[in-house]
């Protein structure tokens, strides 16, 4: 009887022992998202998931048009032996020669890996990076860090030279407060500075760089909280102010790279832009904090002649569906355009191929923050 | 042997609470002992769960948010260490509806909303208790009304043995991760009437201990294994308290003071970092808080029928946050993160009156008003917006009654609550009004069972925080209260056995549906750095808690208890976006798992006694919502062992434990990035004079 109370209560004890597995690494998935489809000069993407800060949860996928597979989460799978795999907040990607770089934003490094095999190559320090741009063999990667100062959030960032063979950090030069997006014209460096950390005081400079010197040699007075750069081929820079959220309203303003000074205000609320031939595809969601509201736009702006083409790029009525827009980009080649959906930032995201006339061609989940783009060169 | 029964007949008479009615008052200060079993008893319509004396003393618990653990229906969010946040979710309705309750007067924050339980050690704790719904007894203040779930903690009251006018007591806990934890506490009695007590303590641990990042490939063979130690999740903690307890024939009254001082280092997420940034970072994010607060209650029993209570309250919360974190870049210190130094001060006060009338012998009626008044005023280096330097007024009022018609028992309230605004700068919230009710009903069939149904409704709202209203500066002002509703159905039933092998059986089981609507979300906007607050936020939980208890009698002087507990939750996540409905609408929250259990077990032989407990959580996912194998958490179960032995040398007692905490030494995460230790060990000592 005694001993059966206590059996009794051993095996009560033991059933609530459900186990444990070994943790595995994270495994690829793919869905079939289009027929395969040949191509010529571009064989697919990498897509940077940029994951929600805090989660470690910064992913690569991959597409390919040779299978019409798109793959979720290739890095990891790639990469086993990297403990804590890409890293928290991913905030770039570019390919430049057969090295993909990746800004992993709050990891504090330029991830470079191997544009064939998606094998890692080495890890680059360069705290808070932001964005990437290439020309000549270099890297150049804008970064909110600065040198410490006595008042809190009074440090200027840099812009941190990287030599594409050696993978070493090369030269570097201070810029504004927050710089974001870079564009090179010649021997010049244009980056935008933001001041995000510094509201409501945002910079509103656009930095001009020499880059055989490495120095700052004028600074561009724009608008305020400045964030994404193009460039076209006759030299028109365009930046974009984010606003303030509140009186200020974003916008698109056009730089002179010539005279190197502001040629026009266009009037037209920008939250991201991709450029393609002489045509400029965007969006804008603009969260009023004073009325709670949120509004989406699309546009394709033309570059020769600064009008707009278009005031929607979707045309099938599926723009509905996306939450919010937050990667943009258009492949050179089939001119398919690129759209993510990064849901409320929490969930994971969405990712939309649209043809050049805006019909829907295929939607795929994404990882956590689907965000940016990069094609891949045969 | 009989704190072991006092302890038995504690947990039997919470239990049947509804049918003992319990002496009221008695004369002496050496009777309160027996007071304080029955007196929360007395009324409680629906069961409490409760933990107190002995059975605190030996859990492997430092905390208050440790003890909860164990109760059915809590989660513990804890983030690690000793100087870790721990805040306690009860049904998965959130943080903010649980009212926290500090000798009857509540703990508050207007700021954030948040009481970090880890912050109120168990040492001068006498009893944890947790109320689903509130504690249904209807003679108590307004803001007892107040949310959904309600969690009581009181201080430990002073017992004099026959002759003695002072008790000395002084422990040192010593453990793994460098914890050093000396208490010392003084009992004076002043009169026959008047007792005081003086607790102080002080901790301190340098937070550093190991942990495993280990993923195994396909086909098992080893992908990465990596020690990491847990940086700046050092503490240090002083408190010092002193409280007073009077009672004679009309009037019980209690007064405290109570301070409380830490710096700690705030342990930030586990995520990868560049190699460079592990050599050389300087972490320097850092709290340090200091507490005050005064506060007293005073019940007088007028007459038989009517009697009435007062509360008042004092409360300066000093808050200091740092953060700028630094490193190493191209052979200069750089800054890379955002930066803050701000300094926050919070003041409450508070009153309340409740008044208690008997219009017959089973038909009560209450009311009280409560008034209370917050207001948070900033200090913040480096930043250029404009703090909101909000205050608030609030008065809360409740008429509740009670019918007791024997077999079937009843209460019913409704609570009234207003609020006004005030700010210096930005947007004001509007003054909001609103009434929420509640009903408690119990059932028992038969008279020679302990056998008891019982079942409640409640409705409540929680107030936005200060933080939820002003923090982003704009236009958020205009959040709405979130609202709760949750309506239970259980039983609890007991028997007690005499001259048998078992001493008493017990078993509760607890059903409920809550929902949470207009729930107070924060989703980053399209620049991450800006934050929004909506009132899209919904969620629909169902569960069912069991409670399953037995004490044994092995042998003479060996006696086994056993408490078990298993909890099951779906909790979905029905909310909308401004934009929507989101992919992961439908999907169990994050951080609630489907299944969850606890159980202790004792073993009392003679001056010994070992205890061993257990806690189960089961598979959950994690912030980043939508139920996909990413996500995925892992079940985590701890299993603590400790033994204790009461000594006597002359006229002293020594009491000696030696705790093993996480003795499969499971390397785990109760937060995401958050990796808690893993086996440690912690020894105590004390005695009393």
């Amino acid at each position: 009887m005694r001993l059966n109370n206590i059996l009794f209560i051993l095996i009560a004890l033991l059933t609530l022992n459900s186990c444990r597995k070994d943790e595995m690494i994270f495994l690829s998935d793919s869905s079939q998202v289009s027929i395969p489809v040949p191509t010529e000069r571009f064989s697919g993407f990498y897509l940077l998931n940029e994951g929600n800060m805090g989660m470690n949860r910064a992913s690569i996928d991959m597409f390919e048009y040779q299978t019409g597979l798109y793959t979720r989460d290739v890095f990891s799978e790639r990469n086993p032996h990297i403990t804590k795999e890409l890293g928290d907040v991913g905030n770039d990607i570019k390919i430049y020669g057969t090295k993909v770089y990746a800004t992993i934003n709050v990891s504090n490094f330029v991830e470079v890996f191997d544009v064939q095999t998606g094998k890692h190559i080495k890890q680059i320090h360069v705290p808070n990076c932001r964005y990437l741009a290439f020309k000549d063999g270099k890297a150049y990667v804008s970064s909110y860090s600065g040198k410490v100062e006595i008042n809190p959030n009074a440090e200027r960032g840099f812009v941190a030279e990287i030599d594409t063979l050696s993978l070493e950090v090369t030269r570097r030069v201070t810029v504004g407060y927050q710089p974001e997006e870079m564009v090179i014209k010649g021997n010049k460096l244009y980056v935008a500075n933001s001041g995000g950390y510094r509201v409501p005081n945002y910079d509103t400079t656009v930095s001009v760089i020499d880059i055989p010197s490495f120095t700052e040699t004028k600074k561009i007075d724009v608008a305020i909280n400045l964030h994404r750069m193009q460039i076209d081929k006759a030299g028109d820079i365009y930046v974009s102010s984010r606003g303030d959220y509140y009186n200020t309203e974003p916008n698109l303003y056009v730089i002179d790279s010539n005279t190197d000074k502001v040629k026009q205000k266009l009037d037209i609320p920008v939250s991201n832009m991709t450029m393609d031939d002489d045509k400029i595809y965007y969006y804008a969601t603009s969260f009023k904090h004073n009325t709670g509201g949120n509004t989406v736009s699309y546009g394709i702006l033309n570059t020769l002649t600064k009008q707009i083409i278009t005031n929607n790029i979707i045309k099938d009525g599926t723009d509905k569906q996306i939450q919010i827009p937050y990667g943009i980009a258009v492949n050179p080649e089939t001119k398919e355009i690129f759209m993510t959906d990064a849901q409320d930032y929490v969930g994971t995201g969405f990712v939309y191929c649209y043809s050049p006339e805006g019909i829907l061609k295929w939607k795929t989940t994404g990882g956590n923050i689907p965000a940016h783009i990069a094609f891949i060169k045969k | 042997m009989t704190k072991t029964k006092l302890l038995a007949l504690t947990t039997l008479l919470c239990i049947t609470s509804s049918t003992i009615h319990a002496q009221t008052h008695k004369d002496s200060i050496t009777s309160l002992k027996e007071i304080v079993i029955q007196k929360e008893v007395f009324k409680d319509l629906i069961p409490v769960q409760t933990l107190d004396g002995a059975k605190l003393q030996r859990l492997n618990s430092y905390s208050v948010a440790d003890a909860l653990r164990y109760f059915a229906g809590v989660k513990i969010k804890d983030y690690g260490g000793m100087g870790g946040l721990k805040t306690v979710d009860v049904r998965n309705m959130g943080t903010h509806h649980v009212g926290v309750f500090y000798n009857g007067v509540q703990v508050g924050n207007a700021q954030n909303g948040i009481v970090d339980l880890g912050k109120f050690s168990l040492d001068n704790i006498e009893t944890v208790k947790l109320y689903n719904g509130q504690r249904s007894a209807i003679f108590q203040s307004a803001k007892e009304f107040a949310s959904a779930s309600t969690v009581y903690l009181q201080t430990k009251k002073p017992i004099f043995e026959e002759g003695k006018d002072i008790n000395v007591s002084a422990k040192y806990k010593a453990g793994s991760i460098q914890l050093v934890n000396p208490s010392v506490r003084t009992d004076i009695k002043v009169s026959d009437n008047v007792s005081t007590s003086i607790s102080a303590e002080y901790m301190y641990s340098n937070g550093d201990y190991k942990f495993r990042q280990k993923r195994h490939n396909i086909d098992g063979s080893v992908a990465y294994d990596t020690i990491g130690h847990r940086q700046n999740s050092d503490i240090e903690a002083y408190r010092i308290e002193n409280t007073w307890f009077g009672k004679t024939d009309k009037d019980t009254w209690q007064a405290n003071l109570y301070y409380y001082q830490s710096d700690r280092g705030l342990p930030g997420a586990v995520i990868k970092k560049s190699d460079i940034t592990l050599e050389t970072e300087n972490i320097n994010e850092r709290q340090s808080d200091k507490n005050f607060m005064a506060q007293g209650e005073w019940t007088r029993f007028v007459s038989d029928k009517y009697q009435f209570q007062l509360k008042g309250k004092y409360a300066y919360d000093q808050m200091h946050y740092l953060s700028r974190k630094t490193v190493a870049f191209e052979g200069e210190e750089v800054t890379y993160n955002p930066q803050f130094d701000n300094t926050y001060y919070q003041q409450e006060y508070y009153i309340s009156a409740a008044h208690l009338y008997k219009i017959t012998d089973i038909w009560d009626v209450s009311l009280a008003t409560d008034l209370q008044y917050n207001k948070l005023n900033a200090t913040r280096k480096g930043q250029g917006t404009l703090f909101s330097y909000p205050e608030r007024y609030t008065f809360l009022t409740s008429l509740a009654t009670s019918v007791n018609l024997g077999k079937v028992k009843a209460q019913a309230n409704i609570l009234g609550t207003f609020t006004k605004e005030k700010v210096r700068y930005n947007y004001e919230a509007p003054d909001r009004q609103f009434w929420a009710p509640s009903v408690f009903l119990s059932y028992k069939p038969w008279d020679n069972e302990n056998f008891i149904i019982h079942s409640f409704y409640k409705y409540i709202y929680r107030l936005p925080t200060f933080n939820d209203l002003y923090y982003t500066q704009l236009g958020t002002a205009n959040l709405k209260p979130e609202a709760s509703r949750q309506v239970n159905l259980g039983f609890t039933y007991n028997k007690q056995f005499s001259n048998s092998l078992i001493d008493e059986v017990h078993l509760s089981v607890e059903s409920y549906y809550a929902n949470i609507t207009d729930k107070i979300i924060a989703t980053p906007t399209s620049s991450m750095m800006r934050w929004m607050m909506t009132n899209l936020g919904k969620v629909e939980n169902y569960g069912i808690e069991t409670n399953l208890g037995t004490t044994v009698n092995l042998l003479d002087d060996l006696k086994l208890g056993v408490n078990l507990t298993y909890e099951h939750t779906i909790a979905k996540d029905k909310s909308e976006t401004l934009y929507g409905k989101p992919s992961y609408y439908g999907d169990q929250i994050p951080y609630a798992p489907w299944h969850s259990g606890s159980s202790i077990v004792s073993l009392d032989y003679k001056d010994w006694s070992l205890n061993y407990s257990f806690i189960y959580v089961g598979e959950r996912y994690n912030g980043n919502k939508n139920n996909i194998k990413r996500n995925e958490i892992q079940p985590w179960y701890t299993h603590d062992v400790s033994l204790l032995k009461n000594f006597k040398w002359q006229q002293y007692k020594f009491r000696v434990s030696v705790e093993a905490n996480n003795i499969a030494n499971q390397y785990y995460e109760v937060v995401s990035n958050f990796p808690m230790p893993g086996r440690n060990f912690r020894f105590t000592l004390s005695f009393d004079i």
